[in-house]
């Protein structure tokens, strides 16, 4: 029986180990594909559908890399991490990108370890009320004693007390592991009010028995500028998925898009030709272990930043958020893409 | 004065009176078990009214008012609340673990492969039940084929890859599967586990027994949720980078290791009750330590435990369920999922009704264990009881 | 099976390949055979494997942690926690640091087992003496009670509780309005605080004083008893006294007493005492759950008593009462304590399984510090030091509990 046990254990370890050097993008290239760390289930921004896929705007960055990696947006896996086990699933290396509606803040790029490859979705907290539960409310300031739902282990939950401390009120804080849990005990009227990135308040709003009824306060209290993330150490592959970022911005600021990307290859505009990699003698991909049409690739799989969001959360999506500060800087938003060239 | 005046004497015994009509059938019956004392009486009354109130409304809840078909949510939702069915009713809302039934079996498992872990069940019961009986022949080979050869079949059917089998990894496992295969490898590998680490702390050498007892008693001493979340967070950090092991496999190892530690104390206590003759028995006889153990001492001691082996083998089985801590989804963890995570089903009662079924099925497995254990417990009886 | 262990024998002792190497030399070959020399030999085996392995994991683990970053000590313990906790037996706000937000979640364990176990106990001793009653309906339900709650998980029951029954509770505007100015709304339950005023150490001193004099009058009575044979009514005048003088201090002190009752504020109910439904659906289950093992231990206990003892005591003409509470009881504690220490530290154990449900004990305050110090080695490091000496202490405990109830052989 010992035998067996050992040997049962021998081979799901030989099936499911795989060792590899730190080097993560040869890691990567040899596996095959891209392993992601996404939401387990926030609406727009990573949530399987029904059949089992998993899209929003985090997803999609996570396809984009994968798209500049192997030229194929479909090589990536994803896993769905809680708030609280997504660092560690990034420093032990059990995933290559963390894009999980994830603040950037210096505590996580210091003492955690990781490296903020840019900002895909500026967001700030915010509150949500059930109007029919709590009539009369509509600003935050008038929350003091309310039981407010948040999730454990995120900087809401940190801002949540800062704010309440700030404004000198009192409020109970019911806090959950997870975003689902949060979600249903709000809807059951546990607590009075939820909080969370004003972009997850319209999400969650979607997903309550009765959407109608639940009114999004205005104040924001807190600068959350998402982003997804690598490990620290590896400059290479925090290379890759930052310029990924930047691709996806400048693409969208040079008109590429999903649709005419095959034409625009044939432009005669040197930055358009330079960004395409069909520039002669370009070195610009291949410098950073890619080929050298990696952005062609990153559009055809997921479009540019513009089509991504528009897509997931924008007017086009159930959600229906608007541009506002994530508009390009051309256009008067904070999306400012770093020249490839 | 003669013997003539003797008026009569019975020749024939009288015939027995039957007992009173209140000591027998069903009214004597009532009387020694229900009404035997003042205090029994109240006690009976208040029973039967507790009872009363209870069961038709549990009844109610369950069959009666029950929901039994729909396509979402509304189906189970009173008018006030926006679905058709009256005000202040309640019931169980059963169409939802109707149209969540192969989830809760399978988890996300790809439904066009579902048949590899039908087979793969079918298999498993027909090793497991001739071995559960004792009349039927063949115990060896059977044994071997379920604790040795099964494994493996199961192994390359449910994930594949190999002779034809698409890959399926197991992120995508879920459900039962997930809770049946959990306990049937924590059962397979904290036996033989549980056996070294009992032989450990009874053993002379004094850095194994150390060692044993220190692995048993931290082991024991604190909550498995402290073993997975170790198993889950810390053991990547033990191995070289870019080494991950899959996460099922990891909570594999913890709650084996988990269950062994169980697993060594009651076969302990089975070896502390062979007595000390059968020991030296072995010794005279010339046998060394593994003869000894295997050919005298184990197949006694672990006869006597066997029913504490079971009682572990349902602990384990309950304690799979905290996986659902560490973000997997065994049965417990997808039923929690669809009841939180899945706007299609969000009514009142929709909580009450999956951890209902859940409970059913848990409940049929465990209490299925114990009583088999009870059978065994009596069949293997030497006559020792009072 | 067993020819497989013969094999064990030969392949998996590393000694027996010297034995083909030193063959030829008799005295060498015993050596080999020598239990002596083989249990050290193995033991030098294993500890040297256990030193490799110990070092293989330490160089990993330091290797990793330099390589993202993560300092280690526990220095971050001093680090403001900046995160509330709304379940707190002691202050504590956002400004306190991480490692009194461990004490927090480390109180509420203790909280939440302490009332489990209590709660547990009871309930188990009723349903244990249930499943012996006479009273064949009382009998059947304490059974169907047992093969419930032991058949299913007590993750499973914490869940239902939870999520199906107390999130249905009424909102706090349609609160269910209990007696004594308590409330039961989806909030959990509200319940008037006492509110002592001045003179209020009259009672607590009566309280002393009657405890002191029952102690007192137990141990005069008993002298009397061995020395006379009489008794003396002992539990009616410690009951007198120790409910009698407090209530005595508290008429006098004027009536020190308010009751703070549980108000209804712009959200939630103000005032009072709030059992949150976390931790109510945790006590229940863990008490509901642990109960059932109890109660089958108990009924064990009591079988454990041979017939005869309660047959020798009603000769002895000892009515029912003082048969149960000096014969039998006194013997199936002997049997009792031991299985019970064990489900008391199952019960603190399964506590941890707050985390389902945000309750915040230990296991869920630590794990949100984990998330924000990245300390992970740290903070199990403390989980494990913290349910340990809880599991110790609690043996102490019960361990000494037990040998005073031990059989005194005389």
């Amino acid at each position: 029986m010992k035998h067996v046990a050992i040997g049962i254990l021998a081979g799901a370890v030989g099936l499911a180990a795989s060792a590899a050097s730190a080097d993560t993008l040869d890691n990567v290239k040899s596996k095959g594909f891209v392993q992601c760390g996404v939401n387990t289930g926030l609406a727009g921004f990573s949530a399987p559908n029904n059949q089992g896929e998993w899209t929003g705007l985090d997803a999609d960055f996570c396809r984009a890399v994968a798209a500049a990696v192997f030229g194929d947006g479909t090589k990536v896996k994803f896993t769905g991490l809680s708030a609280k086990d997504r660092f560690t699933a990034l420093q032990s290396g059990e995933i290559d990108i963390l894009s999980r509606n994830t603040t950037w803040t210096i505590n996580r790029d210091t003492a955690l370890g990781l490296n903020f490859a840019g900002v895909t979705y500026y967001d700030g907290q915010g509150f949500m009320i059930n109007s029919k539960k709590v009539p009369g409310v509509n600003s935050a300031l008038q929350l003091s004693g309310a039981a407010i739902c948040v999730q454990a282990g995120t900087t809401t939950e940190l801002n949540l007390a800062d704010y309440f401390k700030a404004n000198n009120l009192q409020y109970n804080p019911v806090v959950f592991e997870k975003f689902e849990e949060a979600n249903a005990a709000y809807d059951a009227g546990r607590c009075d009010a939820y909080t969370t990135d004003q972009s997850g308040l319209y999400a969650v709003r979607l997903q309550m028995s009765s959407p109608d009824d639940h009114v999004v306060l205005p104040e924001i209290i807190s600068k959350e500028p998402l982003g997804p993330s690598v490990r620290q150490g590896d400059d290479k592959w925090f290379d890759i998925v930052k310029w990924t970022y930047y691709a996806l911005l400048n693409t969208e600021e040079a008109g590429i898009t999903q649709a005419n990307v095959e034409e625009m290859k044939k432009s005669t505009n040197p930055d358009i030709k330079r960004l395409l990699g069909v520039e002669a003698e370009t070195k610009i991909g291949t410098d950073l272990g890619l080929s050298n049409d990696w952005v062609v690739n990153i559009v055809k799989a997921t479009g540019n930043y513009g089509e991504i969001f528009e897509r997931n959360v924008g007017t086009g999506s159930p959600l229906k958020i608007s541009r506002g500060i994530n508009a390009l800087w051309t256009k008067g938003g904070l999306q400012y893409g770093m020249p490839i060239r | 004065m003669s013997d003539h005046d003797i008026s009569f004497v019975r020749t024939e015994m009288a015939q027995a009176e039957p007992a009173p009509r209140n000591q027998v059938g069903l009214a004597g019956w009532a009387r020694r078990n229900l009404f035997s004392t003042p205090l029994n009486t109240v006690m009976t009354a208040v029973a039967l009214i507790a009872i009363a109130w209870f069961v038709p409304r549990m009844l109610n809840w369950l069959l009666f008012d029950a929901v039994w078909s729909g396509e979402n949510r509304t189906a189970c939702l009173t008018v006030e609340q926006g679905g058709q069915l009256p005000a202040g009713w309640s019931g169980a809302c059963w169409p939802f673990v109707i149209s969540r039934f192969g989830y809760f079996m399978f988890g996300r498992y790809p439904i066009d492969e579902r048949w590899r872990v039908i087979l793969c069940g079918l298999i498993f019961v027909a090793l497991l039940v001739p071995l559960l009986i004792p009349r039927v022949p063949f115990k060896r080979l059977n044994a071997i084929l379920f604790f040795g050869v099964f494994p493996f079949v199961a192994f390359f059917l449910l994930v594949g890859g190999a002779f034809g089998l698409r890959y399926v990894e197991t992120s995508l496992w879920g459900g039962l599967m997930v809770t049946l295969v959990l306990s049937y490898v924590g059962i397979v590998v904290s036996l033989p586990l549980g056996i070294l680490l009992a032989l450990g702390r009874r053993s002379r050498m004094p850095i194994v027994k150390l060692l044993s007892v220190i692995f048993i008693e931290t082991v024991r001493g604190v909550p498995l949720v402290t073993v997975l979340f170790m198993a889950a967070f810390m053991l990547p950090l033990f191995v070289p980078p870019g080494m991950t092991f899959d996460k099922l496999l990891r909570a594999l190892v913890g709650v084996s290791l988990f269950a062994s530690a169980y697993m060594a104390e009651v076969i302990r206590g089975g070896l502390q009750a062979i007595p000390r003759g059968q020991y030296e028995g072995a010794d005279s006889l010339g046998l060394g330590y593994w003869q000894k153990m295997g050919l005298i001492v184990m197949p006694q001691a672990l006869k006597l435990v066997i029913p504490g082996i079971v009682n572990s083998f349902i602990s384990l089985f309950k304690d799979t369920t905290l996986v659902l801590i560490i973000s997997m989804f065994d049965l417990l963890g997808v039923v929690k999922q669809s009841i939180s995570g899945d706007p299609t089903w969000a009514t009142p009662q929709t909580a009450k009704t999956g951890y209902i079924f859940a409970a059913l099925i848990f409940w049929v497995f465990c209490f299925g264990m114990s009583r088999y254990s009870q059978y065994m417990e009596r069949r293997l009886d030497t006559g020792y009881r009072r | 099976m067993k020819s497989r262990r013969r094999n064990d024998h030969g392949k998996g002792n590393p000694v027996a390949t010297h034995e083909v190497l030193h063959e030829e030399s008799p005295t060498r070959a015993s050596l080999v055979y020598d239990p002596r020399v083989r249990s050290i030999v193995f033991q030098v085996l294993v500890v040297v494997l256990l030193v490799l392995g110990v070092w293989w994991i330490v160089d990993n683990t330091i290797a990793n942690l330099r390589r993202s970053n993560i300092s280690t000590g526990f220095d971050f313990l001093r680090g403001r926690a900046g995160f509330d906790i709304s379940d707190r037996l002691i202050d504590y706000s956002s400004d306190s640091n991480y490692g009194r937000a461990l004490i927090v979640g480390i109180l509420n364990t203790l909280m939440v087992a302490a009332a489990g176990i209590v709660a547990a106990t009871i309930i188990g001793f009723l349903v244990g003496v249930g499943r012996l009653s006479n009273n064949w309906l009382i009998r059947k339900i304490a059974t169907v009670y047992v093969e419930v709650f032991r058949n299913i998980p007590p993750l499973l029951v914490i869940l239902f509780w939870y999520q199906g029954v107390l999130a249905l509770l009424p909102a706090v505007r349609d609160s269910y309005t209990l007696p004594f100015g308590s409330f039961l709304n989806v909030r959990g339950f509200y319940f008037p605080r006492f509110v002592w005023g001045e003179g209020a150490w009259l009672v607590l001193a009566g309280l002393v004083v009657g405890i002191a004099l029952s102690i007192f009058v137990a141990s005069r009575a008993r002298a009397r008893q061995m020395a006379t044979g009489q008794q003396f009514p002992v539990f009616l005048t410690s009951l007198g006294l120790i409910v009698g003088l407090p209530l005595l201090g508290f008429l006098l002190a004027g009536l020190p007493l308010t009751l703070e009752y549980p108000q209804k504020g712009a959200f939630n109910l103000n005032g009072g005492i709030n059992v949150k439904p976390e931790f109510l659906s945790l006590f229940l289950a863990l008490s509901f759950y642990t109960a059932s093992f109890i109660a089958e231990i108990v009924r064990a206990g009591i079988m454990g008593v041979s017939r005869g003892q309660s047959e020798a005591a009603a000769a002895l003409g000892l009515r029912s009462g003082p048969a149960l509470r000096l014969v039998i009881i006194p013997q199936a504690l002997r049997i009792i304590i031991p299985p019970l220490t064990s489900q008391y530290l199952n019960l603190t154990k399964n506590s941890s399984l707050a985390v389902a449900i945000g309750y915040p004990d230990l296991y869920a305050v630590g794990g949100t510090i984990l998330n924000q110090t990245g300390q992970a080695i740290e903070v199990v490091v403390v989980f494990m030091v913290v349910y340990l000496s809880i599991s110790i202490l609690t043996s102490l405990f019960m361990n000494w509990f037990n040998t005073k109830m031990a059989l005194k052989e005389r």
